[in-house]
């Protein structure tokens, strides 16, 4: 609790100092690979009768949005006198981002990752090593992301004096989910921007995957105030705002998928990065509030999405992502109106995935 | 004055230093046994550390026997109703994440463990900023609400928390989850900063595994807590015999 006391004042103190937000922007645009740009999927909107515009996050460097956030912690992480960094990953994203942004800064870098997720993400963990960062496998509980955040915080309170835990969602306790959306409202500022360019002063709709809910706040943090309707894509078998109910967990008051007794159910998801039971706590807002709506894509429908987008655009989405597309291929010209202009945010790119998803398909066959 | 502290201020009062071991409750079918037989060798209070699913702040050694209980099927009701056949009058202080209560309800928790026999609770992940609805529905039941310091709380949180802690005050030996370890740790500074702030009763925990370490963790303090380390023994397979000689040889060695 000390730690997130000192860390809410370090980030106030730096997010209005000028000369740490330049150096943010600066990285991001120099090494990070931003502004994004937004594409227009035009033989998918032609299929589906809506206009669809994509934020490309899976160009930025690393292959997903993860690296806005972990540009910024690291930063603060030097900011704080600190030189070590400790993680949770899931699908292994928010492990290379950090493993990435921690070699340019010469911090040392430990990620938390469960044990099936070592597995299923087998080249992320090289990646990670290669960036010089020790990935340690997880082997209590579900032994995915949420035992892994388990471990990082069980670290964390061993090693705060010198360790920031960079937390890699809107998740956990003040003040990460707010820190967070903060360093990836970035996509949704340039989103909007980048929209009007392209003549569409508002979208009807915008819609992103939602694990813990770092890409949706991001995104949706550009279209606020706007009329535009904000959409939110769980995994069904992580269905936060679907199967869950007010909890407690993870330093966080939040919609858990919980039993009757208050134990935290296991997630499953065929995305290790929506394999998680909760959904940060501003979603859970968003969603009590009726400002977001929420709904869950199962399985099944992910890789037919996966393939779609592979063949009607060029672009090999994540699996997390593939959830978002997998909506617009199901709700087009029901839930989406026809005609309708919706901004998808692409999170992340699929060649993490694309192992697992030829065994899939093989198994299909 | 709620019921614990009065009692353990009492106890103070004799000289006695206080012995505080902990169970996770359901590890085994006969797991109110062996908290007979730690009173029975000498334990003032008993920690009981109720099953959650995600015990952030434990150890591999109390998750292995949090995962075990819970497969066995451990519920709060269930294990309340097993307090209750309790034969020793050893105060009972429940040990658990929020959000067993939170789910339980508040208020219906903090009665359900009054009716138990419980006088005392650590809720490690509740911090005293969101504290104020659970000490409410404690209060109204005579439940003590015990606080943890840590080798780093500064000063003024320290203070805080000394003065919110009912019962004793908690001190963390080491910035650690619970566990083994060798060092002695920080416990006499954390002792000596809540003193400086406040008289309730002091009792080091976290990493007390030998009664060499009770020992001299006793002496800078009011009491010990032993918590993994008993835990290892009944994972081991041991029974109430083995118990009560783990309990004994630590009651020995602080007296
Ligand atoms: C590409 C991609 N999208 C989305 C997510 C889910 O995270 P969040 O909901 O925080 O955006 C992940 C997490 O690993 C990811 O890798």
């Amino acid at each position: 609790m000390p730690a997130c006391l000192e860390l809410e004042t370090a980030f106030i103190d730096a997010w209005r100092d000028p000369s740490f937000t330049n150096e943010y922007r600066q990285v991001l645009r120099e090494f990070a690979g931003r502004p994004t740009p937004v594409t227009p999927l035009d033989r998918l909107s032609e299929q589906l009768g809506i206009r669809i515009f994509a934020k490309r996050e899976d160009l930025a460097h690393t292959g997903s949005h993860k690296i806005n956030n972990v540009v910024g912690q690291t930063l603060l992480t030097k900011r704080m006198g600190k030189n070590r960094v400790i993680a949770e990953t899931g699908a292994g994203q928010h492990g290379v981002a950090t493993a990435t942004a921690s070699a340019r800064l010469g911090l040392e870098c430990t990620v938390y990752m469960g044990e099936i997720d070592t597995e299923r993400q087998a080249l992320n963990v090289f990646r990670m090593e290669l960036l010089g960062a020790t990935v340690v496998p997880v082997t209590s509980g579900s032994r995915t992301l949420k035992d892994a955040v388990n471990e990082a915080m069980r670290e964390w309170v061993t090693c705060v004096e010198d360790t920031h835990y960079c937390l890699g969602s809107v998740m956990g306790p003040h003040p990460f989910p707010w820190m967070v959306r903060e360093m990836q409202s970035i996509i949704g500022i340039e989103a909007a921007q980048q929209l009007k360019d392209l003549g569409v002063d508002t979208p009807d709709m915008v819609v992103a995957c939602v694990g813990g809910g770092s890409n949706a706040a991001g995104v949706f943090a550009g279209f606020a105030n706007a009329p535009t309707r904000l959409v939110g894509i769980e995994a069904a078998g992580g269905s936060a705002v679907g199967k869950g109910s007010p909890g407690v967990l993870h330093g966080m008051k939040s919609l858990l998928m919980q039993d009757e007794f208050g134990q935290i159910e296991e997630a499953h998801s065929i995305s290790a990065g929506l394999d998680y039971p909760g959904i940060g706590p501003e979603h859970a807002y968003l969603a009590q509030s009726g400002r977001a709506e929420y709904f869950a894509i199962g399985d099944s429908d992910v890789i037919n999405a996966l393939q779609v987008l592979s063949l009607s655009e060029g672009i090999i989405p994540a699996l997390e992502t593939a959830h978002a597309v997998a909506w617009l291929l199901q709700e087009a010209g029901k839930e989406i109106p026809l005609g309708a202009t919706v901004l998808l945010n692409l999170s992340g790119r699929g060649d993490k995935d694309v192992a697992q998803v030829r065994e899939i398909l093989r198994g299909q066959r | 004055m709620k019921s614990l502290e009065t009692h353990l201020r009492a106890l103070r009062a004799t000289g006695r230093k206080a012995l505080v071991p902990y169970f996770v409750a359901g590890l085994t079918p006969d797991w109110i046994q062996h908290v007979e037989a730690a009173a029975h060798a000498g334990a003032d209070a008993v920690e009981i550390g109720i099953p959650f699913s995600d015990p952030m702040m434990d150890g591999v050694v109390i998750q292995e026997a949090v995962l075990r209980a819970l497969e066995a099927g451990t519920t709060l009701d269930s294990l309340c109703a097993q307090l209750a056949t309790l034969s020793t009058s050893v105060p009972l202080i429940a040990m658990t994440y929020y959000n067993i209560f939170h789910h339980y309800g508040l208020e219906r928790s903090a009665g359900k463990l009054q009716s138990s026999g419980v006088l005392g609770a650590i809720v490690p992940d509740l911090p005293p900023e969101e504290a104020s609805d659970w000490m409410k529905a404690s209060t109204s039941h005579d439940i003590a609400n015990i606080f943890l310091v840590a080798p780093s709380t500064p000063p003024q949180r320290l203070g805080r928390l000394a003065r919110l802690s009912e019962g004793f005050c908690y001190a963390s030996a080491r910035m650690a989850v619970t566990g083994k370890s060798s060092e002695s740790g920080e416990g006499r500074r954390v002792v000596e900063s809540i003193r400086a702030v406040s008289d309730i009763p002091t009792y080091i925990g976290i990493g007390i595994s030998t009664p060499d370490q009770a020992r001299e963790a006793s002496e800078v303090s009011d009491g010990v807590i032993v918590g993994s380390a008993l835990v290892q023994v009944i994972l081991n397979g041991g029974g109430a015999d083995e118990v009560e000689n783990f309990v004994a040889s630590f009651r020995r060695s602080i007296d």
